[in-house]
């Protein structure tokens, strides 16, 4: 078993143009370690330095079984075997 | 080129005057692939502000698995701006992740709440760079290939 990992259309270069992919990993951290390890340049895509540390982009949402991370402890969130998990830019902008 | 129909392009325009003075967006969905814009999805605007707009997170993942259920995908993303021209801004070209849908921005600046002709433009938005492109409003029965 696996963590499924569905990708949105622009991160899907990434991934030769699959739309869902498996990864692993006990946190978010990890999965996304692991997905870098087959998908090279994807985690630039999902985190970002701030302030010295490691965090998601301000607007890339990722859930865990339909629950928004950033409720679920950010990139500490625990995954298991069989959890999903959905990549979604944040659908934003504005005047400025 | 943009093609709506009469109905879509109210309800567009419509959101964007009731919510004026705070942005509007939402979406329209269609079958993938098929650059038909079928289905109106009003947005809330989580951030509730003049000057910016983002779709609520649990709205923004229960959007996506019900366009995904039934093979959908954004044709069209809409939103408005209040004060300024129907134009991308900085913000809005750097936040673009759509690159099959058409960015329709509507202007409310003139009129406000209120009826009269809105600006109502439509564009790519690709990898940081800006298209406009033409919209056509269709009206009458759909036709039925």
């Amino acid at each position: 078993m696996a963590i499924e990992v569905r990708i949105p259309t622009i991160l899907r270069t990434y991934t030769d143009g699959a739309k869902s992919v498996e990864g692993t990993g006990g946190s978010l951290s990890e999965l996304i370690d692991d997905l870098e390890g087959n998908h090279p340049g994807i985690k630039g895509r999902l985190v970002e330095d701030k302030d010295g540390s490691v965090d998601l982009r301000r607007f890339v949402n990722v859930y865990v079984n339909d629950e928004d991370v950033r409720f679920i402890g950010g990139l500490d969130a625990p995954l298991s075997d069989g959890d999903q998990v959905v990549v979604l830019p944040a659908v934003a902008g504005g005047a400025r | 080129m943009l093609t709506l129909s009469q109905e879509i392009y109210d309800a567009i325009v419509a959101h964007a005057r009731r919510d004026h003075p705070d942005e509007a967006c939402g979406v329209v969905a269609g079958p993938e692939g098929s650059d038909r814009a079928e289905r109106f999805v009003p947005m809330v605007n989580a951030a509730g502000s003049p000057t910016f707009y983002e779709f609520d997170s649990t709205e923004l993942l229960a959007l996506y698995k019900d366009m995904d259920a039934r093979d959908e995908e954004p044709v069209v993303v809409y939103h408005s701006h209040t004060a300024t021209e129907a134009y991308p801004s900085r913000t809005d070209i750097g936040l673009a992740s759509e690159p099959h849908a058409h960015y329709v921005l509507v202007s409310t600046r003139e009129h406000g709440n209120s009826p009269g002709p809105v600006e109502f433009r439509s564009y790519r938005i690709i990898d940081g760079v800006v298209t406009e492109e033409e919209v056509t409003i269709t009206t009458g029965e759909k036709s039925t290939p």
